[in-house]
């Protein structure tokens, strides 16, 4: 499941400030696997400049995906720690990528696919988050599906504008304000035929929008979909420790339990590294304390039974008499 | 219903690529249903040669094969369903099977993406002398529908499932060998609701870590498994629908000498494989049926002693499910009695 392919960057394109698309291809020229409309790939991003870890990365595939010739992602540059950011450096890393460059990644992988049993797709991103949305959209063209588009972003700073208008023409409905969203979301999610299914991504906040007015006009959980890709930094959380093979290690506020165990020495298998992809699960013994479970993995039928974690983002929280520690086996 | 054709009745050998490659399906002394699954492609050597190296597999009986699915089809147009939603999912695992012919026999196929604005490919059949351009998802420049054509290509039966809302759905399949079920009665039904009959697998909870397993099947990836049963004459459409032609043959075996007995009853291996198809995010079920005649799996010596201890073992059950109680236990001493005189 983490086999990594080799890929060499063959265009870059800074058109849109701030944002930057690359062309990455098959180091020999040949043709790629083919992907699921909205799926991404998670780029690794070295240690050093700055980085104090190596990363992994989750970009959005917008490109042709049958059979590409390129696997093509769009990356918002968002400041890392050294300038004041909070971002852990890979966008800043793609950035000064340039053409030749080799990056290793995960073959693509799809999460946020387009429900085939829906008679229509409406398409709700904003920012950066438009491309999953572009993805959806090129597949529904392709396969006669009925879609519509709503894209809102700040004026100038809108990826893929051209191509969305080419695609999509008067399917696809641009907004640069909130309050504009706000107004055509009312009436468009008002209005839909049954059997619609909602998809939306961007920035958490604007997730969170889409979703309470879904919820409050009536849609069904399970015609509402989200890409969590924008994930929004989790607090540092409270200190805990972690008992793991005979051994007590402390795990301090603001260094995950993962992080941890790895620097510690444990092997955990592990891709995303915000609670995602159910990677890095590990098994809880009894005698631990509660666990303050923060991932997008888990259901609520695996988290009630207690025995598990993702260690990525999950912590300890402190049990009734005030300690807070988990024991764990790898 | 006019019976169908028994393939090669009158064969006094099985074709030696059909021996040599057979899967058996017994690498333990005993079966028991598990998660059996396993990455795809590897090579599994036997005694008698090897298997397992291709998803889709070509062999000798490919014409045979393709010219009774096509008879079944002709007869019952039943084993071939779409709901009208999987319409992507087809053409999807067309390319699919287009791909993993070329891989297997590039002698005999070739899959060409073409240059151009739409996603066009050149697809050439050696075998069947099929030369062809079409362009993905216009049905217009394809002579059949694709789940049709391609199944009129390869030896595999093909199910294939939807996902949504964390469940799987079997919504759409050519099947023309169903051992023992109806293709036709379980379109539409979930993956837990088809698998409703087989025994054990609910309780030991096998079943529910299949289609978890099978979830996380990310675009491309490919997994396999194997599953068997006996079957009476080379037959490969024992399906419900056609009961009333081979449901008799399992008494009736009981009364043959034991020269015939050797000849009719046949170990059936299905190789599964899983493919999770990347344009739609389907699952592709290919099933694959294999038969090999008794009296030549008790030509090779280890394939005798295994299959007659795991018939002999197996739970009564298991045995009923499969639809082999009646017979199993002359099966089993009928390979226990070719054992080699010392």
């Amino acid at each position: 499941m983490n086999a990594r392919i080799e890929l060499v960057v063959a265009t870059v394109d800074d058109a849109v400030p701030g944002i930057r698309s690359l062309a990455l291809a098959h180091p020999d020229g040949d043709r790629l696997p083919s992907f699921t409309p909205g799926s991404h790939l998670v780029l690794d991003v070295p240690a050093g400049e700055g980085r104090p870890r190596r990363a992994a990365n989750a970009y959005s595939l917008t490109g042709e995906s049958s059979d590409p010739r390129h696997y093509t992602i769009s990356v918002l540059r968002c400041a890392p720690a050294a300038e004041g950011g909070s971002a852990c450096g890979g966008s800043a890393w793609v950035h000064g990528l340039t053409v030749g460059d080799r990056v290793t990644a995960t073959p693509p992988r799809s999460a946020f696919a387009p429900i085939h049993l829906a008679t229509r797709h409406l398409l709700v991103g904003a920012g950066i988050g438009i491309t999953p949305l572009l993805s959806h959209l090129r597949s529904h063209v392709r396969w006669g599906r009925d879609a519509e588009l709503v894209y809102l972003f700040r004026d100038g700073h809108g990826a893929h504008v051209d191509e969305l208008k080419e695609l999509g023409g008067d399917r696809v409905t641009f907004l640069a304000d909130r309050a504009g969203l706000a107004e055509d979301l009312a009436v468009r999610l008002a209005d839909q035929p049954l059997g619609t299914h909602l998809y939306t991504c961007g920035p958490a906040g604007f997730m969170d929008a889409v979703v309470d007015l879904a919820t409050e006009l009536g849609w069904p959980s399970s015609r509402v979909h989200l890409e969590p890709f924008g994930v929004a930094a989790l607090d540092p959380g409270d200190p805990f420790t972690v008992g793991v093979a005979g051994q007590v290690l402390e795990v301090p506020s603001g260094t995950s339990l993962l992080e941890a165990l790895e620097d510690a020495g444990h092997v955990v298998p592990n891709l995303c590294r915000q609670g995602v992809c159910g990677e890095c699960r590990v098994d809880v013994a009894p005698g631990s304390s509660p666990v303050l479970h923060r991932d997008l993995f888990l259901d609520e039928e695996t988290r009630g039974a207690g025995d598990c974690l993702m260690a990525c983002v999950s912590r300890a929280v402190p049990a009734a008499d005030g300690r807070a520690h988990l024991e764990v086996t790898l | 219903m006019t019976p169908p054709p028994i393939l090669s009745p009158a064969a006094p050998t099985t074709a030696p690529d059909l021996v040599a490659g057979f899967p058996f399906p017994f690498p333990n002394p005993t079966y028991r249903y598990t998660t059996n699954v396993e990455p795809a492609r590897g090579v599994v050597t036997t005694p008698a040669g090897q298997w397992g190296a291709a998803v889709v597999d070509v062999d000798s009986a490919y014409a045979e094969e393709l010219a009774e699915r096509a008879a079944i089809l002709e007869r019952d147009p039943s084993r071939h369903a779409v709901l009208p939603h999987m319409d992507v999912a087809c053409w999807d695992a067309m390319l699919c099977l287009m791909r993993e012919l070329a891989l297997a026999r590039p002698d005999a196929f070739a899959l060409e993406p073409l240059e151009g604005p739409r996603a066009a490919y050149r697809w050439r059949n050696d075998l069947l002398g099929i030369d062809h351009a079409f362009v993905l998802g216009d049905a217009s420049t394809l002579p059949e529908p694709p789940l049709r054509w391609i199944t009129a290509q390869v030896q595999e039966d093909v199910v294939l499932l939807d996902e949504r809302d964390g469940v799987l759905y079997g919504d759409a399949g050519v099947v023309t060998f169903a051992a023992d079920w109806s293709f036709g009665f379980d379109v539409g039904m979930s993956f837990l609701e088809i698998h409703g009959p087989v025994p054990r697998i609910h309780s030991e909870g096998v079943i529910t870590r299949a289609h978890e397993f099978i979830k996380r099947l990310q675009p491309n990836e490919t997994y396999r498994r194997t599953n068997w049963t006996l079957t009476v004459h080379r037959r490969l459409d024992v399906s419900t629908e056609t009961y009333p032609d081979w449901g008799p043959d399992r008494p009736m075996v009981l009364g043959v000498d034991d020269e015939t007995f050797g000849r009719l009853v046949h170990l059936r291996t299905e190789v599964q494989h899983l493919v999770r198809l990347p344009e739609s995010g389907a699952v592709m079920f290919l099933i694959r049926s294999y038969l090999l005649p008794f009296d030549e799996l008790a030509r090779v010596e280890e394939w005798r002693e295994r299959a007659a201890a795991v018939i002999a073992e197996l739970p009564e059950d298991m045995a009923d499910y499969k639809g082999i109680a009646t017979y199993r236990d002359r099966a089993a001493a009928w390979l226990r009695a070719q054992a080699p005189t010392p």
